[in-house]
C-alpha cells in the first residue's frame, strides 16, 4: 500500500497533489521526501540486512556502544542507547538477530547531529543485537547479547 | 507463614537455585534492576496526561461542559494535589468516593452523561481509548511529590476503611486466597516480582504512590481499578464492578495505609 | 487522526538534546487477537525531525519499535526559542507533525 502511494506520487499528478497539499501546508518536504527500505525491513540474516541497506562485509568496531540492560524483564520494550565514535558516521542501525525481521530501526545521522540515538525496540527472545555504523562507503558494527524474561511479541 | 506461602517461597527460592544459582541471581537482580530504571525513566503514560488534560478542559456531553468544575476533594476546579486526599466522603452524593468514582458523578452531573455511558471503555485497547484512563493520569500526575493524606475522621471514611480492611484478609473462592495471602506478608515474591506487604507502611507507600501505572506488558496506562480487578481475578473471584463502592472501600484501606508517601505516579510497570 | 506526540527539546551544553514520546501501536502484523485472527501490520515507517529548515536526523523503521515509541538525540546549531519539529508517516499513510521550543 505504502509503495503504491509512492509510485501514485512520483507521477506527474501526484506532483501537482504534492504542490498543492505542500502549498496548503499539509505536507512537509522532508516527509513527502520519506523512503522506506522495504527490502532490509524484510531480511531474515544480518548479512543480508546489510546488502540490502547498500554495504558488505562490515568491520567489527569497538568505537561503537551499546548501552542496554543486559536482561530485559519484558521483550515488549527494550531500551537502548547507541553512540559511535566512528569517524563521519552517516547512519546507526539497530538489528535484533532473533526478530522475525533483523533490523528494527536505521538513523540517518547529518551533520552536526551527534551519532548517538536513545530509542526502545521489541525482542521476540533472548538475542544477540546489533549496532551497524556507516561511515563514509564503510560499515562498522558491535554486537550484544541481551536475554528476555518475557517475549515481546504478543506472546 | 502459612502452608500457600511457605508453598511460594519454596517454589520461588528453587526456581532462583535452579536457573542461576544463588551468587549469580544477585547480579540478574541487579540488571533487572537496571531495565526497570531506564524503562521507568521515559514514561509512555505522559501521552495518557496529555490527553487526559484536553479531556478535562474539553466540553463533553449533552450539556456540552467541560470537567474543569468538577470537585475532586480539594474543591471545584482543584486538580493540583487532589489525588492525595482519594478516597474523601463527599457531601453532594454522601458517599466516600475514590478518583474513578468521583470521575463519573462529574460526568454525570456537569455533562449530563448517563453513568453508562461514563463509563463505557473504561479500560481501553490500543486505538479503542478510554477517557477515563487518560483523565486519571493527568489529574494523578498532578499530585506528584505530594505525599499521600488520606483522612478517616468522618465515621462514612472509617467505615469504608473498615469494609476495604475486611476485603483485604478476606479468604475465599477456588484456591482458598485472599489479597493478604500475597501482600500481608514481608519478603515474598512470584518469580521476579517482589510482592509489597501493603499491611506495611513502607511498602504500601511505594506501592501505591506509584499507581496508576503504564503496562509494558499491555502498553497501557492501567488505572487503580484495574490493578486491584488483576488481584481478584488472579484470586479467582468475580471482578468488582467498575467504581463501585467496594473498590473504593478497599483503595481506602490501601490509601490510608499509605498515608504519607509522596506521590509519583502514573509509574512504569511490568 | 493520530494523537499528539509529547517532544521535549532543551539545551544540554551546545547541544539540542531532543526527547520524543509518540502515540503509536506499532503493530507487527505477527500478533493474534482475542479470536486468534493476525492483527494487521501498523507501525511508523519514517521519523524526520527538522529544526530552522535543516534536517537534524531522518529514520526508518519497522514493526520492532516498541509501541508508544520513545526516541532521543542530539544536535548542534539550535538555540533557545529555536522550534523542532518532529513528523511521523506510517504504513497506513496517517501522519502526524509536532512542533516544541528549544528550552
Amino acid at each position: 500500500m505504502h509503495s503504491g502511494r509512492r509510485k501514485a506520487l512520483q507521477g506527474a499528478g501526484g506532483l501537482a497533489v504534492m504542490g498543492l497539499m505542500a502549498a496548503a501546508g499539509l505536507l512537509r518536504p522532508t516527509a513527502a521526501r520519506a523512503e522506506w527500505n522495504k527490502e532490509a525491513f524484510t531480511t531474515k540474516s544480518f548479512a543480508d540486512a546489510v546488502k540490502a541497506m547498500g554495504g558488505s562485509q562490515p568491520t567489527e568496531s569497538h568505537d561503537i556502544l551499546i548501552n542496554s540492560p543486559d536482561i530485559a524483564e519484558n521483550g515488549a520494550v527494550v531500551p537502548f542507547t547507541i553512540s559511535s565514535k566512528v569517524p563521519n558516521t552517516q547512519s546507526i542501525a539497530l538489528l535484533v538477530e532473533k526478530n522475525p525481521n533483523i533490523l528494527a530501526a536505521d538513523f540517518e545521522i547529518p551533520q552536526g547531529t551527534e551519532p548517538w540515538i536513545n530509542t526502545r525496540v521489541k525482542m521476540g527472545q533472548t538475542s544477540r543485537v546489533i549496532a551497524l555504523v556507516k561511515a563514509g562507503d564503510k560499515y562498522y558494527y558491535n554486537a550484544k547479547e541481551v536475554k528476555v524474561t518475557l517475549g515481546g511479541c504478543g506472546g | 507463614m502459612n502452608p500457600i506461602q511457605r508453598a511460594v517461597s519454596l517454589v520461588c527460592a528453587a526456581c532462583a537455585l535452579a536457573a542461576f544459582g544463588v551468587h549469580a541471581q544477585s547480579s540478574t537482580e541487579q540488571e533487572i534492576e537496571k531495565y526497570r530504571q531506564q524503562v521507568g525513566e521515559e514514561n509512555p503514560a505522559e501521552l495518557w496526561e496529555m490527553r487526559g488534560e484536553a479531556l478535562w478542559k474539553q466540553p463533553r456531553g449533552p450539556k456540552h461542559a467541560s470537567l474543569e468544575q468538577c470537585d475532586i476533594g480539594l474543591g471545584p476546579g482543584v486538580v493540583k494535589g487532589a489525588y492525595t486526599v482519594l478516597p474523601k466522603y463527599f457531601a453532594d452524593t454522601g458517599k466516600v468516593q475514590d478518583l474513578e468514582s468521583r470521575l463519573v458523578t462529574c460526568m454525570e452531573t456537569l455533562q449530563g452523561l448517563t453513568r453508562e455511558e461514563a463509563t463505557k471503555n473504561h479500560f481501553g485497547s490500543g486505538p479503542k481509548r478510554s477517557p477515563m484512563e487518560a483523565l486519571v493520569a493527568y489529574i494523578t500526575s498532578e499530585s506528584r511529590g505530594i505525599p499521600m493524606h488520606v483522612s478517616v475522621s468522618r465515621p462514612e471514611e472509617k467505615e469504608a476503611y473498615e469494609i476495604g480492611k475486611k476485603m483485604f484478609f478476606y479468604r475465599a473462592g477456588p484456591h482458598d486466597f485472599a489479597c493478604a495471602t500475597c501482600h500481608g506478608h514481608p519478603n515474598l515474591r512470584i518469580r521476579l516480582q517482589d510482592l509489597p506487604n501493603l499491611t506495611d507502611p513502607k511498602d504500601a507507600q511505594r506501592a501505591y504512590t506509584t499507581w496508576p501505572g503504564y503496562r509494558v506488558s499491555q502498553g497501557e496506562v492501567r488505572t487503580m481499578q484495574h490493578r486491584l480487578n488483576d488481584c481478584y481475578r488472579q484470586q479467582r473471584f468475580p471482578e468488582p464492578g467498575y467504581a463501585s463502592d467496594a473498590v473504593t472501600a478497599l483503595t481506602m484501606y490501601l490509601a490510608v495505609n499509605a498515608n504519607g508517601g509522596k506521590y509519583n505516579g502514573p509509574a512504569v510497570k511490568r | 487522526m493520530a494523537d499528539p506526540m509529547k517532544i521535549r527539546a532543551r539545551m544540554e551544553g551546545d547541544l539540542v538534546e531532543v526527547k520524543v514520546l509518540m502515540a503509536h501501536e506499532m503493530e507487527t502484523g505477527l500478533r493474534k487477537d482475542s479470536s486468534g485472527k493476525l492483527v494487521p501490520a501498523w507501525f511508523i515507517q519514517n521519523v524526520t525531525a527538522t529544526c530552522n529548515g535543516k534536517t537534524v536526523l531522518a529514520a526508518e523503521w519497522g514493526p520492532a519499535v516498541s509501541k508508544n515509541p520513545f526516541l532521543s538525540f542530539r544536535f548542534r546549531g539550535g538555540k533557545p526559542g529555536d522550534k523542532v519539529a518532529i513528523s511521523w508517516v506510517d504504513n497506513h499513510g496517517d501522519k502526524r507533525t509536532d512542533e516544541a521550543t528549544i528550552s
